[in-house]
């Protein structure tokens, strides 16, 4: 019962690969999902200037730590993708890997920061500022654990030098991953 | 000479009841599970209109098949209705069925390009689904918020009495608007890139561009209602609220977010339902479309405008009224591209040879009733006006009047359309144009009244006008006439059902091409196998080259050579 | 021809009316035209009477000239309609002419709440008169109106006046009217509220000066029920204009 790919999934009457550009089109309909979150998050914000007070507690060790590792898991999710390009399945392998550690990495920073967070009572409820603060972290965060997911998939798949040209278009959408948090950073943690 | 084969089937193990008809991945299949369900759901939308319009008609009365309808199953029933004609039943039958179901065929290909993304997209909107039904028996009852789930009524148990019914119904909306992202974005890749050789960008069948950009249209404009949503499931079991003023948020924020995307919404089910009647058109009077060009561009430009319009259902909504201003003016203004669509399609009739056969039937009677859609909206538009029509029965004859044509009137030329290509046999022409002729006189019958009724006053949502004691009250008998068409129109679905059913084991052997067209999916077997093509098509020409002079046949399919 | 269809009983409500009539001449044409062609096409080049269709490209001037005057005639009507809806948008939305009474509506779950300033014609002192479902108007009087609602969005919209305006919870929205015909006349909800949205109706009494001023010295020598808690009144007008797109 083994599924056969159509033959329509090998033409390309644009020139790019389909599953390149199926992955632009994710990060596209991504892209609307968390510019509407952020708009309103910025609207709220302009309008309440007591939200400075409270993003002032955000911390922003942690928040910047993450921000280094998520840039360098994009580093070795490039690194994968050069290693696909020559065929070269155990390093594309190794460094999907170390793009996946990463993504662990700031899952691990993030629930320390939470933790603490919560254990000062800076919970969901706390205002309507922290409410969107865990909403938006954590929408993103949801991205990184399903990111990563589909990554040790296509690792598996590329050990056994199946479907390499898949390595890009996960490293595009873990590129995406790293700039929404590049956006969250400043929004949710530096704008005082 | 075509360089793809087919792969071979010839050793595959015959495919089990649940690969072919439960977890299919082959498009055609899993147009026909989006068909069957819209359907159904459509169905169940219509009588809920019956139950609750013979609510309005005899108040108090129990209603025939359904019991005693009080005050929040009015509300439940209307709320419901809405929410499942347009998310349920208008957008899987017009992008997800036909788009499935024609996309590949169309294009000469023998499948989508993500099948296994499609059979998914289908398994989260059957979720959706069986979520969304389970809300009608949550304890508490459906929500009855209206389609549109304004908060805070929507997001505090509180308010809508309903705390199951009202969580249910957004997790149902969101997974049901992440199903058609996930299909979208194999439409859109599909048409991109899957193209037979030789199909350039004027060779695609408008009814494929529109179903592209209608994909294109929701997957721009569902983001910001998608983290609207989860706010307001937040709202709804944590108590946050970012819709709360108590808490510092904004219900007016919910209205922002909704409509953004339901503006654009509308014409993310107008242009399929366009794209169908203009494949109808042409082939029975055959005729090129007039202006393939002007088709394609105020196509677009309708999808850009639509997305600066949006607060038109907000004037009096408590914002700006400055900002009313520009809304009016661009809600008039899109008013333009879309008549030019109209006159278009008009125009392509100009020296035709008109066939009336069922399907051309319902594609012309769509031109009729969206023209009156399309006007009525002027009204609603223009600021000053609407600041007397907002949520007035005139505004729901609008939008049936555009709704309507839409999902049912193209819907169902479609479905007799394409039928052949689907079930290898013809449709009874009969039975057709009984149901026709009943469908689309009822239909006037049921909103030509309520422009009346909404102009003298009625307002939506209401269970009872008697509580209205000065307002309209000699027009009991056209809510009355309103409410016995409907019952009219939903009894002339039942030819329809029957004609479906027993043609596909009765009907006349309907052979590749029963209707002399030139698009590709005329040149696969009727129905056809897995895979499509024996020998996949390459395109000569564009899609509509009928009567050309100096030709003995008065078609010339795309993949015949020159 | 509108006044026709229901009362006009507001001094803005001919204008709406005008701009209603207006549109439905204007659009009538339009629908009449293309309607007529359609049907006119239909049955001219019927197979029975055109066995042979044309080629028509749509791309030539020959033809395409067609599409373009109607293309401009509707741009011109646009025009033209736009231009005397935002006139009666500002008239009735924008415009707060200077009041001689100014009333309080309430709107909640499910009931209106009016508070008429009473006879010293201030808000918020001790001879104001509350009433539940019923609102007493004086005729040819300027109104403002301070719309609240307590719980979720209402809508408080008078089919007589012309006038519909969302209350929105956390928010005052300020409007005003001129009540311009003696009668009795049905108030409404028009946002759906919940359960009660149906009933959530109200008597509009529109009378003389003398006549307003007789029932508010009745509201006061009747039952004392009917006279507010001063404090009650504050507590509600707590509520500051609030939101992102907040109108003042």
């Amino acid at each position: 019962m083994s599924f056969q790919r159509p033959m329509a999934t090998e033409r390309s009457a644009t020139g790019i690969s389909t599953c390149k550009l199926g992955v632009y089109w994710v990060i596209g309909s991504e892209i609307v999902i968390f510019g509407g979150l952020l708009a309103a998050y910025v609207m709220f914000r302009l309008a309440h200037g007591s939200w400075a007070h409270e993003s002032a507690h955000t911390n922003v060790v942690a928040g910047g730590t993450n921000t280094l590792v998520l840039l360098t898991s994009s580093l070795f999710a490039v690194l994968a993708h050069q290693a696909a390009e020559r065929k070269d399945t155990e390093s594309a392998f190794k460094f999907l890997w170390c793009t996946i550690g990463g993504a662990l990495t700031f899952l691990l920073i993030k629930s320390f920061e939470w933790g603490g967070e919560i254990h000062h009572g800076l919970t969901i409820h706390k205002s309507l500022f922290w409410a969107f603060y865990y909403t938006a972290a954590g929408i993103h965060a949801a991205h990184v654990i399903c990111g990563a997911i589909i990554m040790a998939i296509i690792a598996a798949d590329v050990k056994k030098h199946k479907d390499l040209q898949r390595v890009e278009a996960i490293g595009l959408y873990w590129h995406f991953v790293d700039i929404v948090w590049i956006f969250l950073f400043p929004l949710l943690y530096i704008a005082k | 000479m075509s360089q793809d084969h087919t792969h071979n089937h010839g050793d595959h193990h015959q495919q089990t009841f649940l690969e072919k008809y439960i977890f299919p991945v082959d498009h055609k299949r899993i147009a026909a599970q989006y068909l069957t369900t819209g359907m159904f759901m459509g169905l169940l939308g219509g009588f809920f209109a019956y139950v609750f319009r013979s609510q309005q008609a005899h108040p108090g009365h129990e209603v025939p098949l359904y019991g005693l309808v009080n005050a929040n199953q009015y509300n439940a029933l209307t709320t419901s209705h809405g929410t499942l004609m347009i998310f349920w039943f208008a957008m899987p039958v017009l992008v997800a069925a036909f788009g499935n179901f024609l996309i590949p065929l169309m294009i000469g290909a023998d499948d989508m390009v993500f099948p296994r993304i499609n059979r998914l997209s289908y398994q989260i909107f059957f979720l959706s689904t069986v979520i969304l039904i389970a809300s009608f028996f949550a304890p508490g009852g459906a929500f009855g918020g209206g389609w549109t789930a304004y908060p805070p009524l929507s997001s505090t148990a509180q308010f809508s009495t309903t705390p199951w019914g009202s969580t249910m119904w957004i997790v149902a909306v969101g997974l049901e608007f992440v199903a058609f992202l996930l299909g979208g974005i194999n439409f859109i890749v599909t048409l991109m890139n899957a193209r037979a050789p030789g199909m350039r960008m004027y060779d695609i069948p408008i009814v494929l561009w529109t179903i592209v950009i209608a994909s294109i249209l929701f997957m721009a404009s569902v983001g910001p209602l998608l983290a609207g949503a989860i706010m307001l499931i937040f709202d709804q079991t944590m108590h946050i609220g970012f819709y709360d003023p108590q808490k510092g948020g904004d219900p007016v924020l919910w209205q922002h977010l909704f409509w953004f995307f339901g503006h654009p919404e509308v014409y993310v089910v107008l242009l399929p339902a366009m794209g169908i009647v203009a494949e109808i058109i042409t082939v029975f009077s055959r005729k090129k479309l007039f202006g393939y060009r002007t088709v394609l561009f105020t196509m677009f430009g309708t999808g850009v405008l639509s997305f600066v319009v949006w607060a038109h259902h907000q004037f009096i909504a408590g914002i700006d009224p400055r900002m009313s201003n520009l809304f009016t003016v661009t809600t008039i203004l899109i008013s333009i591209p879309v008549t030019e669509m109209c006159f278009v399609y008009i125009a392509t009739l100009y020296k035709g040879s008109i066939e009336l056969t069922t399907a051309m039937l319902f594609a012309l009677s769509f031109l009729a009733a969206f023209l009156m859609g399309g006007v009525t909206g002027i009204f609603l538009g223009a600021s000053g006006a609407d600041t007397y029509l907002h949520d007035t029965y005139f505004v729901i004859a609008h939008f049936h009047y555009t709704f309507v044509p839409i999902a049912i009137l193209a819907g169902l030329a479609g479905m007799y359309f394409w039928y052949p290509k689907m079930y290898g046999r013809m449709m009874n022409e009969t039975l057709g144009k009984i149901h026709f002729w009943g469908t689309f006189i009822p239909f006037n019958c049921i909103f030509i009244p309520l422009f009346y009724t909404g102009a003298a006053g009625d307002q939506r949502r209401v269970y009872n006008y008697e509580n209205f004691p000065h307002t309209a009250t000699d027009l009991h008998y056209l809510r009355q006439f309103a409410t016995a068409s409907v019952i009219v129109m939903l009894l002339f679905q039942i030819p329809f059902l029957y004609n479906y059913f027993v043609s596909m084991f009765k009907g006349k052997i309907a052979g590749k091409n029963p209707w002399q067209s030139n698009t590709l999916e005329w040149v696969a077997e009727s129905p056809p196998p897995h895979g499509n093509f024996s020998e996949f098509p390459n395109v000569y020409r564009p899609p509509y080259e009928y009567s050309v002079p100096g030709r003995d046949k008065d078609f010339w399919p795309q993949n015949e050579p020159t | 021809m509108m006044e026709h269809v229901i009362t006009e009983a507001s001094s803005y409500a001919a204008q709406i009316d005008h701009l209603i009539d207006l549109i439905f001449i204007i659009v009538g044409v339009w629908f009449l035209a293309a309607e007529g062609l359609l049907f006119y096409f239909i049955i001219h080049y019927r197979r029975k009477k055109q066995p042979q269709a044309g080629y028509v490209t749509g791309e030539r001037l020959h033809h395409t000239k067609w599409i373009h005057r109607a293309h401009y005639g509707v741009i011109l009507c646009d025009v033209f309609i736009l231009y005397f809806a935002v006139l009666a948008w500002h008239h009735v939305k924008q415009e707060l002419p200077e009041p001689e009474t100014t009333i309080r509506i309430v709107g909640e779950q499910w009931a209106w709440k009016f508070t008429d300033p009473g006879l010293d014609n201030e808000l918020d002192t001790a001879d104001d008169v509350v009433t539940v479902d019923e609102l007493h108007l004086m005729v040819n009087t300027v109104y403002n109106f301070k719309l609240e609602a307590k719980d979720v969005v209402h809508s408080f919209s008078v089919p007589v006046f012309r006038l519909k305006q969302d209350a929105i919870p956390g928010r005052v929205i300020t409007g005003w009217f001129l009540p311009t015909k003696v009668g009795e006349y049905d108030i409404q909800c028009t946002q759906m509220c919940g359960l009660g949205h149906g009933i959530m109706g109200a008597k509009l009494i529109v009378e003389t000066k003398e006549q307003h001023r007789a029932w508010l010295r009745q509201q006061h020598g009747g039952s004392q029920a009917s006279v507010p808690n001063t404090n009650d009144i504050q507590n509600v007008s707590q509520n500051k204009p609030n939101g992102l797109f907040a109108k003042k």
